[in-house]
């Protein structure tokens, strides 16, 4: 089996829908000719032709909008944002039209497109490459927002993105598009070829969309985690000595809340990491989720690492970044209580 | 400060804020007369494959084909049969009768709210005679025309505008905001211009596939300023898209003239002009001349030739909305003094001096009008207005997405739906 990093995976998963399905097309900024400034869409135009794989304007609103009506056509087209951080002229299009397309036309309609798009910190972006916006999509009904950690989960999540009938928010975490970053940003990357999740087929596999991965077992406490911080939270529970479950969520809308439910009533400790912002994140609603759900399970109170309430700030990357030290601190801190 | 600056030398001026004003207010008598209107027949019409470059004038001029004894004159004379003319008067007749009935029927307190289109009925229904029944409209909320025209059933719009337990679109939709994948109506958003892109994408779709359909959307003047009016014209160009972009300029936004939209400084046509689409700016309320102007783009869109800009020149007689009331904001005797009179009239008024129609007939088509909707109300009004029937609480659930992920099953039961 081929040995792939992230970005391969997730070319390789475009290359797979391209070639099944005459109704998939792919467009964004720069995505054509040049294959995207992260090279997800290497190679594409080249193979399936300038109307399969092209470039856009810089209007995200455009493209998104194009989407939607291709949708409605019949299409399947998936769109690239080129970072997160320029999907805001595109949220009117997303959440007034493309998430509610389906309900306010009984179902007459339908707008069956997936938007992928880099987005986290780790990379020095600064205010305007490093944001984390998942929290803006999950709370928009009508939408799924998936967000993968590893490269055989982007294969088969995006695969299961493109063939799923509602609009698809597809993050990707591009800290990780070459190496699993595990938050130490002093020590040498790892590359994936190092990682089993680098094991990816060549052809059509689906990771279904609405389950969580249990991707290290334990009796101590549940980690809550998605994209970047799957990697960070398995190396703090090494650190830190505890026996740590971590969960992989990999579909934020629908969430696996069985998974979860079912982890934290074994372990009865909560610990929730996130890169985005703590206020209103998606951290808060896990949180709550878990007090519903696990309340006279818990033996200490939940705890959220989070990027700080602040924008992102060049100079203070580590700083901002949830790393292995909170991360650490957070899970003695449970332990504890 | 202002000294100062006028000190430093920098400026032979104070600078000063522009808001743009209304040539009128209410107690104002209605001034139209900044409005320049060519003669009817005088603009020409040029071929289909002409260059954008060679007709920027078409976007600061009118395009009218009747006249003022109801003639239609000019090459842009779209040279109809006289059934296909008496169908759009009767299309324009029974949207009147039906717009009529429906403010009514809201202020009889039957339903939340209502839009008319008086007086700018032909921009719906000659596009939609102009179009294949399967090109796809994107409207706003003020071409019910459209689905006149195609013969959508009135009833089933009555039963959207009462939210009713027949209402196609199951409660979920404010009144109006229609919907019809089988009539090629695209779901109305409440949202302004974000169907344009849209459209555009769905016309790009066309064109991937190879099809033979187009599409056509309307905006508002006043939309034109949202960035997805400019973002659906440099799709539109970029790539080609077989669409009509439809302006509906009916002079006001809500209570907001058109020159806060920008029309003061430039024809809403000649918005395309940068995009390098050809732009034609057509009288809005003379059937022919939008008759014939889609025609025109449409031909150009089903020859590859890709997207044409049309400015439909019209006026909106009655308020934005029954929310709305315009004797607040402008002249009152505005509508009687448009100088482009009214789309029925007009309509009427040629068919009757081509002999293919009479004052007779004309009472007899209101008469049968106000009778349909008058029977489709009260079929619409057996199952019941808002409030007294709607559909099952249980749609409040549905159609969120395709299936019904456990957070939605948990909040129905929640709900006791």
């Amino acid at each position: 089996m081929p040995t792939m990093n992230m970005i391969q995976a997730l070319n390789s998963a475009l290359d797979v829908k391209l070639n099944d399905d005459p109704n998939v097309l792919i467009f964004g900024e720069d995505v054509g000719y040049f294959g995207g400034v992260f090279r997800v869409t290497e190679g594409l135009q080249k193979k399936y032709g300038a109307t399969r794989c092209f470039d856009a304007p810089i209007a995200e609103g455009g493209i998104v909008a194009a989407a939607i009506g291709m949708g409605a056509y019949g299409l399947r087209p998936v769109v690239e944002i080129q970072f997160a951080d320029y999907i805001y002229p595109a949220y009117d299009q997303l959440v007034s039209e493309a998430a509610r397309l389906r309900y306010r036309s009984a179902g007459d309609f339908t707008a069956p497109l997936t938007v992928r798009s880099p987005y986290g910190g780790g990379i020095f972006g600064g205010q305007t490459h490093s944001q984390s916006v998942e929290a803006l999509f999950t709370h928009v009904a009508g939408l799924k927002t998936v967000i993968p950690s590893t490269p055989y989960d982007a294969k088969g999540l995006l695969i299961a993105a493109i063939e799923d009938d509602d609009p698809v928010i597809f993050l990707e975490p591009k800290r990780i598009y070459n190496g699993p970053f595990d938050g130490h940003h002093e020590r040498p990357v790892q590359p994936w070829s190092k990682h089993p999740a680098s094991e990816v087929p060549e052809g059509r596999y689906t990771v279904p969309l609405g389950q969580a991965a249990v991707v290290r077992e334990g009796a101590d406490v549940t980690v809550l985690a998605y994209g970047t911080m799957v990697h960070v939270a398995l190396a703090s529970a090494a650190e830190a000595g505890v026996d740590a479950e971590v969960i992989d969520l990999r579909t934020l809308i629908p969430l696996d809340i069985e998974t979860v439910q079912a982890s934290v009533k074994k372990t009865g400790r909560c610990v929730i990491v996130h890169e985005a912002t703590r206020t209103s994140g998606f951290g808060a609603e896990l949180s709550a989720l878990v007090q519903e759900h696990c309340f006279f399970h818990l033996e200490a109170p939940i705890e959220r690492v989070t990027g700080w309430d602040t924008p992102y700030p060049h100079a203070f990357e580590w700083d901002y970044f949830p790393g292995p030290a909170r991360v650490i601190a957070a899970l003695r801190r449970v332990m504890e209580g | 400060m202002v000294d100062t600056a006028l000190k430093r030398g920098r400026n032979a001026v104070v600078l000063s804020l522009h808001i743009p004003e209304p040539e009128g207010r209410p107690g104002d008598p209605a001034d139209f007369s900044k409005i320049k209107l060519p003669e009817p027949g005088e603009v020409r019409r040029p071929p289909i494959e002409v260059e954008p470059a060679e007709i920027r004038d078409l976007a600061f001029t009118l395009i009218r084909v009747l006249d003022r004894e109801g003639r239609a004159v000019g090459p842009w004379d779209p040279r109809l049969p006289a059934e296909t003319l008496r169908q759009g008067l009767r299309h324009m007749v029974l949207t009147r009768a039906y717009d009529d009935r429906m403010y009514r029927a809201q202020r009889q307190g039957k339903t939340s709210f209502y839009m008319k289109c008086t007086g700018e009925e032909a921009v719906a229904i000659a596009a939609a005679q102009a179009l294949e029944f399967d090109d796809m409209c994107f409207p706003t909320y003020r071409q019910q025309g459209l689905l006149v025209a195609r013969g959508y059933a009135l009833v089933d719009m009555m039963h959207q505008v009462y939210s009713n337990a027949r209402d196609p679109l199951k409660g979920r939709q404010l009144p109006i905001m229609y919907s019809s994948r089988q009539f090629g109506f695209f779901s109305i958003s409440g949202n302004l211009g974000t169907q344009y892109g849209q459209a555009v994408g769905w016309a790009m779709a066309s064109a991937y596939k190879g099809d033979s359909r187009i599409a056509a959307a309307w905006i508002g003047e006043g939309a034109t300023a949202e960035g997805d009016f400019h973002n659906a014209l440099t799709f539109a160009s970029v790539y080609r898209a077989p669409v009509i972009l439809n302006i509906v300029n009916n002079q006001y936004a809500i209570s907001a003239f058109h020159g806060i939209a920008g029309g003061q400084r430039s024809t809403f046509a000649s918005r395309g002009i940068g995009y390098g689409l050809p732009a034609l700016r057509v009288d809005g309320n003379d059937y022919l001349a939008v008759y014939a102007a889609t025609a025109w783009a449409a031909e150009r869109a089903r020859s590859n030739l890709g997207a044409t800009v049309i400015e439909l020149y019209t006026y909106r007689a009655e308020g934005h909305s029954t929310s709305d009331d315009p004797s607040r904001y402008r002249p009152q005797e505005e509508r009687e003094r448009w100088p482009l009179g009214d789309p029925i009239n007009r309509l009427k008024q040629h068919l009757i001096a081509i002999g293919a129609w009479s004052e007779a007939q004309h009472k007899a088509l209101e008469a049968e009008c106000a009778e349909a909707v008058r029977a489709a109300l009260k079929e619409a009004e057996s199952v019941g207005t808002l409030g007294q029937s709607r559909p099952s609480a249980k749609e409040m659930f549905e159609d969120v997405y395709k299936e019904m992920p456990w957070h939605l099953r948990r909040q129905r039961q929640e709900a006791g739906v």
